[in-house]
């Protein structure tokens, strides 16, 4: 059956039997500039899945939405019907005592961290984007400042349900931190950006919130100071919970260092800090607002690059060098610590000039380099920059995929190798 | 049709040497069983590769001829994953033990998957750095087995498991494709089949090379002891400790049985009287964790411990391991045989479940010392029985059995850093629904739709769980000889 038979009330009607409230889409709900027929949005795990199963019988094309913040990350689905909307998976169980919570896929990760910050503890992400959900979040698999010290989201979870492309329902993991029982599936939804499945639920790992924080921060003279600074406090023994840099078009290289912990240690930690940041200064309290922000504007083009930790400051020159020669500029900043960043090129960059940065960063740079968020129009001009790069391991991902959603109705094309 | 696997024996020399295939049957039957023993079997084959390309040639030629292959790194399982197959072929790591680089200013080491998991602190210690998960069996276990296993310590509490601190792996899928997954940076693009490789048990492919991350060595560190009158209130310092933000990097319990049997083992000297003793241990920068420390001991003096001791140095702080890293061993020396049984419940579930621990003891009256790692949750009751007495055996097996149910009816697992392997196969069910087992099934056919990596082990098959589990008696060979702590 082909999507244009089904679309047709009855196939509204189908999905609607699922108990989820289903509507017309309307131009808003576009996704990568496809308007889908349906929206629907799920009470509960179990009408998700029944949703999910009848989509799947009607040969609907899935995309799935939080709030829609990340919309726009990966490439854009080859084809969307239905627009799956969890804003209604929102339940919270919170077991505080055992510094553990399970969340629905829907939840505000905002009110989420405020029913957590009641009780004195945190799901130890960063506020970057206001809006996010949980699932969102995971979906989109990435990692705020913080990462250095408490790890990457995915080694924040430890436990995840979701619902296969054929509607049926599957879990992994638990609500225990210690458990190695079966494979970790949660490990493979996060990051994927729905076109595993949807995510109903998540069990995460929680911190105690911090007694005190400090934030150290210098601009360095230059790359090489950048580099040794950075290297310095990592085996400082200081423990420092991020080091961050941050490099715009123009100005120097930024490094500020965040330090959390018992409030009779703090300053003494963050003293040391300063003393091997060339005498920076030291603020009290936490990190502003704009503390591990993206780069760049809503709508500029998002580079992704990875590098081994130690050549951060390296590769943030290499992405203003790479910029400059494509006759346009970067914004860079990210994770020195963990050896993240993102450079933001301007909006008006066409794909010709981001395909060509991203080329010159892969053979420059040893680690991986995708283009995260493209520009919206950015592939209009005819000439798709090449997202991803070589990706290893590409033929497992596409037999996963194939298990997991063998008619590729989920978000088809989102993913790398065209998945 | 599967060939025999006799017939694969030519291509394997060819392949591995002559030196790195053994056929004789004395030999192959000393690779019969990891350190689970009850689970025994003589492997069809077994080959000894040094070097990447080898195991890939192997996995093909069994790929092609359908045999399956085990692989096994320095066979310390505790949960028989390591197991052979009769008509299989077991590739064994122990050749490829190579460190290959140790990079400071990247934090990270790559290792071949047969280095043992202490060389790899060992070899980046003059850097000041280490290795952070670190299971008792640290001297001899192998970094690819940790892999498979997802190995946690004493130490996951803070530090997390292998899964945490791997960023990349070379593996051989079970078609005999090399394929890297990750590597010196993190976040690699697309689907994370590292972190779901991590911990799958030998049976999505071998890894042959490992990149991990390594840790500054802590400034300091600081261990107390605290003595309780009662189990309960050792586990409300626990949970005191846990609420008040205070994260040890290991908190460690032991009840009155297994203290008296450390007593008797080693005049380990702990507090007497006690019902109950904790152990925390906190590292980190040197004027947080003094701050911390205080703290701590404050909040175990809080719950009614009536006596605590803090080290002041190396010496000491060994001197209060003693006793919980000997408990294993020493219970060996109160009863003729006992069942160590690996299962984890939420934090606040302890104390009722310990509790129901000790009523299903008094029931049966089969004795359970539990020793455990408190802060995680994790048990590792033991089992007491005597085996020549007919009948507590498998009244014993029945006892441990019913605190692994208990695990899960307090939302816990059956295995808190074991793994599943052969032994726990059949109590996955218990744990995951049909449809959970049927998606984990659907992931492992993604990677091997033959069929061939380490069957039967990790998800129930009908010809498995026809078996009786049987029970592990005595010391382990490894701790007796002093290769291995069992802790
Ligand atoms: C470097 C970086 C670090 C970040 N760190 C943080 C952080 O620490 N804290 C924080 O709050 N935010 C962080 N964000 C923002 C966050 O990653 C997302 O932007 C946001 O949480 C997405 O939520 P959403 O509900 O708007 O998702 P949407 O925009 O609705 O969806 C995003 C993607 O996920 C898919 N998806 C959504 N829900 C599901 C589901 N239930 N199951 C399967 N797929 C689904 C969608 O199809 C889409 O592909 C970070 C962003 C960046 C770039
Ligand atoms: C005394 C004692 C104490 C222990 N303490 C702990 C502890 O504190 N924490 C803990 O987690 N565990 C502990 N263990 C269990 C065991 O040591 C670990 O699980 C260890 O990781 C196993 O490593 P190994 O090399 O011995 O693996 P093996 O026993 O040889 O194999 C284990 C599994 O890994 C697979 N495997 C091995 N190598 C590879 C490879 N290269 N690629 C793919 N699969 C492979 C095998 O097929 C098998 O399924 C203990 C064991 C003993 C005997």
């Amino acid at each position: 059956m082909t999507p244009d038979e089904t679309a047709t009330p009855p196939a509204a009607e189908a999905l609607g039997a699922s108990g989820a409230a289903v509507r017309d889409a309307a131009p808003a709900d576009a996704v990568g500039g496809r308007v889908p027929r349906y929206v629907a949005r799920p009470p509960d795990t179990a009408a998700a899945a029944d949703l999910l199963a009848a989509a799947h019988r009607l040969g609907l094309a899935t995309v799935m939405r939080g709030n829609g913040t990340a919309g726009d990350w990966g490439a854009p689905p080859d084809r969307v019907d239905l627009v799956l909307e969890t804003t209604a998976l929102r339940t919270v169980e919170h077991a505080a005592g055992d510094l553990v919570v399970r969340a629905g896929a829907g939840t505000p990760l905002a009110d989420l961290q405020a029913q957590l910050a009641a009780a004195g503890q945190r799901l130890t992400l960063d506020p970057l984007v206001a809006g996010g959900t949980v699932g969102g979040a995971v979906a989109t698999g990435l990692s705020g400042p913080r990462r250095l010290l408490h790890g990457p989201l995915r080694d924040l979870i430890i436990g995840m349900t979701s619902v296969r492309a054929d509607g049926v329902t599957a879990s992994s993991g638990g609500r225990v931190v210690k458990n190695v029982a079966g494979y970790d599936l949660g490990k493979l939804h996060t990051g994927a950006l729905g076109t595993l499945g949807l995510t109903t639920s998540v069990t995460f790992r929680l911190h105690p919130r911090p007694e005190a924080q400090r934030t150290v921060s210098a601009a360095a003279p230059d790359t090489e100071t950048a580099r040794r600074w950075t290297r310095a406090v990592l085996e400082s023994g200081t423990v420092p919970a991020a080091v961050e840099l941050d490099r715009p078009p123009d100005g120097p290289l930024t490094l500020s260092v965040l330090v959390e912990g018992a409030e009779g240690g703090i300053d003494a930690r963050a003293d040391t800090v300063a003393g091997l940041m060339g005498g920076a200064a030291v603020a009290h309290g936490p990190p502003g607002p704009d503390w591990g922000a993206l780069p760049g504007g809503p709508e500029d083009t998002l580079i992704k690059i990875s590098v081994p930790i130690g050549e951060a400051a390296r590769a943030a020159d290499c992405a203003h060098e790479a910029a400059r020669q494509q006759h346009t500029t970067a914004a860079v900043s990210g994770s020195a610590g963990a050896g993240v960043l993102f450079a933001a090129l301007p909006a008006a960059a066409g794909a010709a000039t981001v395909g060509a940065v991203a080329r010159s960063l892969r053979a420059g740079l040893d680690g991986a380099v995708t283009v995260a968020r493209a520009a919206p129009g950015l592939a209009d001009d005819g000439a798709e920059p090449d997202r991803w790069g070589d990706v290893p391991g590409l033929d497992l991902m596409r037999a996963v995929k194939q298990r997991f959603d063998p008619h590729r109705l989920l978000a088809p094309g989102r993913f790398t190798g065209g998945i | 049709m599967p060939q025999p696997v006799t017939a694969l024996i030519p291509r394997l020399r060819e392949i591995c040497g002559d030196d790195g295939v053994v056929t004789d049957p004395d030999r192959r039957r000393t690779y019969e069983s990891d350190g689970l023993t009850y689970h025994a079997g003589t492997p069809g084959v077994v080959v000894l590769p040094t070097a990447t390309e080898q195991v890939a040639a192997v996995v093909r030629l069994c790929a092609e001829s359908g045999v399956p292959f085990v692989p096994r790194g320095a066979g310390t399982g505790l949960s028989a994953g390591a197991l052979p197959h009769s008509q299989g072929v077991l590739i064994v790591t122990s050749r490829m033990r190579r460190i290959l680089e140790i990079d400071p200013a990247g934090e990270r080491a790559v290792v071949q998957p047969g280095v043992a998991n202490l060389d790899v602190t060992r070899a980046a210690a003059p850097h000041g750095y280490y290795y952070a998960p670190d299971p008792s069996s640290q001297q001899v276990c192998s970094v690819g087995g940790n892999i498979a296993e997802n190995s946690g310590g004493a130490h996951c509490l803070k530090y997390g498991f292998t899964v945490n601190h791997v960023t990349g792996l070379e593996i051989v899928t079970p078609q005999g494709e090399i394929v890297r997954l990750g590597g010196k940076a993190a976040d690699a693009p697309g689907y994370d089949l590292l972190g779901a490789f991590v911990g799958s048990e030998g049976t999505l492919g071998i890894t042959t090379e490992i990149t991990v991350r390594l840790l500054p060595a802590p400034q300091k560190v600081r261990t107390l002891l605290a003595a309780f009158g009662s189990m309960d209130a050792g586990g409300a310092a626990v949970s005191a400790i846990i609420s008040a933000g205070v994260l040890p990097a290991a908190v460690e319990m032991m009840d009155a049985l297994s203290i008296e049997a450390a007593e008797a083992a080693v005049a380990c000297d702990y507090p007497p009287g006690a019902a109950a003793v904790l152990i925390v241990e906190l590292d980190g920068p040197a004027s947080d964790v003094d701050a911390q420390f205080d703290h701590a001991t404050r909040l175990c003096r809080d719950a009614g411990a009536f006596e605590i001791r803090t080290a002041a140095d190396a010496g000491e702080r060994a001197r209060i391991w003693k006793g919980r890293k000997s408990a294993f061993a020493a219970v060996g020396r109160i009863s003729p045989a006992y069942i160590v049984q690996d299962g984890v419940v939420p934090r606040t579930a302890l104390p009722e479940v310990l509790r129901r621990i000790a009523e299903l003891s008094a029931e049966s009256g089969i004795r359970v010392a539990n020793v455990f790692h408190a802060g995680d949750g994790n048990l590792h009751p033991l089992v007491l029985f005597d085996d020549a007495a007919r009948g507590a055996a498998d009244t014993a097996a029945d006892v441990s059995g019913r605190i692994l149910d208990l695990c899960i009816e307090h939302g816990g697992s059956i295995t808190g850093e074991h793994g599943v392997g052969a032994d726990k196969a059949c109590q996955m069910p218990e744990m995951f629904s049909p449809a959970d087992l049927e998606t984990m099934n659907l992931f492992r056919s993604a990677f091997d739709p033959g069929g061939i990596a380490n069957p039967d082990k990790l998800l129930p098959t009908p010809r498995l769980c026809g078996e009786r589990p049987g029970v592990r008696t005595g010391v382990h060979p490894l701790v007796a000889e002093g290769a291995a702590e069992q802790f």
